[in-house]
């Protein structure tokens, strides 16, 4: 009992393992692969989809699902660009992005809880729709500006050595909060309830619908804040940028053990399916494949995770 | 003298143009078992709705402990002393057993979670139910049904409730685990917790209750003592006739064998089972829950891999066994999960009942629809079933008659051999009654049945001969006449009769 426990807690890390030592077999990869300044690289490679993983794994152990990631961290991107040009300070314009995607994860939670419709169907409409609305603030452009402490955020001035980016620390931080926030709160057992079965949440007296729109206003502010890794990533907001990066960002969390049938989810496995993804698309680089391959392994392993997570739990019952 | 724990007079409610409640009273002592009777749609959700304050009334005055009562919402009902365990459980399985206790009432200070209190507060509510040994760590979704239930009553119990409501709660219990349940809700009566008792069991309501409530068409028919009620009297009350016999009367003249099956096993449920089936007999598969009854029928009919054995039909080896084989060789099977599994609920009674046949009612793969509904009306026609007509959905019927659907696919299949995982689950006297007909017609006509049922008079009434299964084995197989409810109950337990 408690062995199988332990193997179900360690399995995203087991694989995270695998794929590390699977890039590691070739001595002449290994040479680069295993090194400080590349893990480095793939941290704050990861820094974008694990910050949106932190908000997805909120609302899918809530039994929800939202579509609209991408289209939201775009929107943020060049909010958090357009305030820059107009001389905004970092700290206001930290701000003022996280509310922004939040105000975006708010309309999402008011849409679904509220209008009781389904999760899908309301966070594809706003996927179009934010999207839409990301190229018609920036005029269909890219939104430039000089310069901004935000822009450091993502890269470290001393490559070779031991600090980390600011993004990395920030997503550390925002894991250890979400992690705490959903065991140790009533409003983090409370998203548990509403994942594993509604109905009895709201018999109980769970004000289920304010927790929903709390669910999917503060995943909104993690995409904010993913939004303005992206902005600091690339120097400029790009309402085009992050197109279909919801799925990676729903891989991550699925590859982490939660189910999508609600109920089930850790912020742990939630980062290390992030990070999983990150080393493959690194390793696959540094091995020389083509981009298209890297997306086939990517795919085939959400795949198997789901799989063998489907074969611990039969073998559990 | 003291006012009655609850009081409910002149209640009406109606949906539109239906009048569910037209004029219900009720009085519920403290400290009584008192048990709601009727046959579905006697309006006995909608009262227990308006109880637990899912629902208002449109007139009628309700008072708790001589207090006005009327609940905002179902919460609201909770805090003022009034609970409802509801017929499905309601647990959400992936959390833990003391989070399920303690869901919506969690100790917490400034948001954050006080786990050491809500742990010894779990602890409690379901020592006080003789309980406190279940591991509170483990998720709900992981427990017996039994211990599920436990579960449940311990959170209805964690706000101290002055009235207690439970709906069928023995519906998928075992004997020996609705024993237990009985005992607790003595335990809960003698704390003074008044129990508003609603059941199809009429032994149940019998052994159980102090006073009964019969409802009839929206209407409270009668109301008294228990003892010294005959069952009979209730079941008069309830549909408004006498129903003297509810088991047909019937002779059995077991033909040839048409069934035979040898050493099957399927899993860890179901590890050896030997029985042979005679066209015109009825055959009872009795056993606690999990002993293996259903998965016994499920593995013949090849819902189930399994792992050796043999099934023999009219003599013949049913070398591949999967649904559509068994269809084909003259199987019918009935699942005892109607609404999951049983129908589609939201096709019509029509398309539900020919959908194993499909492929005849069309021509070069287009489906004549006119043909499919002309099928459902007939045993629309045949079965008494109450559907506005073929094309209405299953799902807006009442459960008896969503069963009769179900029947009416192996009937129109046609099926020689019928496999029922219980049949009755859940619907009401009359339809019962109807079934039981049905089914009694079928072994008449020289058809071969096996009834797995966990209610015991059921497997008396219609059964010629009656196995046992315990722990995946089916240990025993006798004539009805040679088993007694104690001998039997003894065979499934295990204990020596």
């Amino acid at each position: 009992m408690n062995t199988k426990n332990l193997l179900a807690k360690l399995g995203p890390f087991l694989g995270l393992l695998l794929v590390i030592g699977l890039f590691s077999i070739s001595t002449e990869v290994r040479g680069y692969f295993l090194t400080y300044p590349n893990f480095k690289i793939i941290l704050t490679q990861t820094v974008i989809v694990a910050i949106g993983a932190l908000g997805m794994t909120l609302i899918i152990i809530a039994g929800g699902i939202d579509l609209s990631v991408g289209s939201a961290i775009a929107f943020t991107s060049v909010v958090g660009a357009l305030l820059i040009q107009r001389g905004w300070s970092a700290a206001a314009v930290v701000l003022a992005v996280v509310v922004a995607g939040g105000g975006i994860g708010l309309l999402n939670g008011v849409a679904i809880a509220g209008l009781r419709m389904t999760p899908f169907i309301i966070t594809l409409g706003t996927l179009g729709v934010v999207r839409g609305s990301s190229k018609w603030l920036a005029n269909n452009e890219t939104v430039n500006y000089d310069a901004s402490p935000i822009n450091s955020w993502m890269t470290t001035a001393d490559p070779f050595g031991w600090s980390l980016p600011t993004g990395a620390w920030v997503a550390l931080v925002a894991a250890i909060g979400t992690a705490v926030m959903l065991r140790q709160t009533v409003f983090g057992r409370h998203i548990f309830a509403i994942g594993s079965n509604e109905a009895t949440a709201r018999l109980c007296g769970v004000p289920t619908v304010r927790t929903k729109i709390l669910i999917y206003a503060l995943a909104g502010a993690f995409f904010g804040l993913a939004g303005l890794m992206q902005l600091s990533r690339l120097r400029q907001g790009d309402p085009t940028v992050a197109v279909g990066l919801e799925l990676d960002i729903i891989a991550a969390v699925i590859i982490g053990g939660a189910s999508l049938s609600g109920g089930v989810g850790t912020v742990l496995g939630s980062m290390i399916g992030a990070l999983i993804m990150a080393v493959l698309r690194n390793g696959s680089q540094q091995m020389g494949w083509p981009t298209y391959f890297q997306e086939i392994i990517i795919g085939v392993v959400i795949i198997a995770a789901v799989f063998l997570d489907r074969l611990r739990q039969s073998k559990g019952a | 003298m003291m006012p009655p724990r609850l009081r409910l007079m002149g209640i009406r409610k109606s949906f539109g143009a239906t009048l569910a409640l037209r004029g219900v009273s009720l009085e519920v002592a403290p400290g009584e078992v008192h048990a709601l009777v009727g046959e579905n749609g006697a309006g006995k959700s909608t009262l227990m709705n308006i109880l637990s304050g899912a629902l208002p009334a449109d007139a009628g005055t309700l008072e708790l402990d001589g207090a006005p009562y009327a609940p905002r919402d179902t919460l609201d009902a909770r805090h003022r002393g009034v609970a409802m365990i509801h017929q499905e459980l309601s647990l959400a399985p992936h959390l833990s057993a003391w989070e399920n206790i303690m869901l919506g009432a969690e100790p917490s200070r400034g948001g954050w979670l006080r786990r050491r209190e809500a742990k010894a507060l779990a602890r409690a509510a379901l020592e006080r139910l003789g309980h406190g040994h279940l591991d509170l760590e483990r998720a709900a979704g992981k427990f017996p049904i039994a211990e599920q239930q436990i579960i449940e009553i311990a959170r209805a119990l964690r706000t101290e409730p002055r009235v207690l409501v439970m709906d069928e709660p023995t519906s998928s219990l075992a004997q020996a685990d609705t024993e237990r349940l009985f005992t607790v809700i003595r335990q809960l009566r003698d704390r003074g917790v008044s129990v508003i008792y609603i059941s199809h069991f009429l032994e149940e309501v019998e052994r159980l209750a102090d006073r009964y409530t019969v409802l009839k068409d929206g209407q409270s028919v009668g109301t008294g003592l228990m003892a010294g009620t005959a069952p009979a009297q209730l079941v008069r009350l309830m549909v408004g006739r006498e129903v003297t016999e509810l088991y047909p009367a019937r002779t059995a003249r077991p033909g040839a064998t048409v069934l035979e099956v040898r050493n099957l096993a399927a899993g860890r449920r179901l590890t050896g089972a030997d029985l042979t089936l005679a066209a015109g007999e009825i055959l009872g598969v009795a056993g606690l829950i999990g002993a293996g009854r259903t998965e016994l029928v499920r593995a013949v009919f090849g819902l189930e891999a399994s792992d050796r054995g043999v099934v023999r039909l009219e003599g013949r080896e049913l070398s591949r066994r999967e649904p559509g084989a068994s269809w084909r060789a003259g199987l019918g099977f009935l699942s005892e999960n109607r609404k999951e599994e049983g129908l589609m609920l939201p096709l019509s009674v029509a398309e539900n009942t020919v959908l194993t046949k499909l492929g005849r009612f069309g021509r070069l793969g287009w489906l004549r629809r006119r043909e499919i509904d002309a099928a459902g009306a007939a045993w629309i026609g045949r079965l008494g079933i109450k559907a506005s007509g073929p094309g209405q959905p299953v799902g807006q019927l009442s459960g008896g008659n969503q069963q009769k659907v179900a029947l009416a696919r192996l009937l129109e299949h046609p099926a020689r051999i019928f496999l029922l995982d219980e049949p009755t689950r859940g619907i009401d006297v009359g339809s019962k009654a109807q079934i039981y007909e049905l089914i009694a017609g079928l072994a008449r006509e020289g058809r071969a049945v096996v009834l797995v049922s966990s209610y015991l008079p059921e497997l008396f009434g219609m059964c010629d001969r009656i196995a046992v299964m315990r722990r995946g084995e089916l240990v025993e197989c006798r004539a009805r006449a040679d088993w007694t409810e104690p001998s039997l109950m003894a065979a499934a337990i295990g204990a020596a009769a």
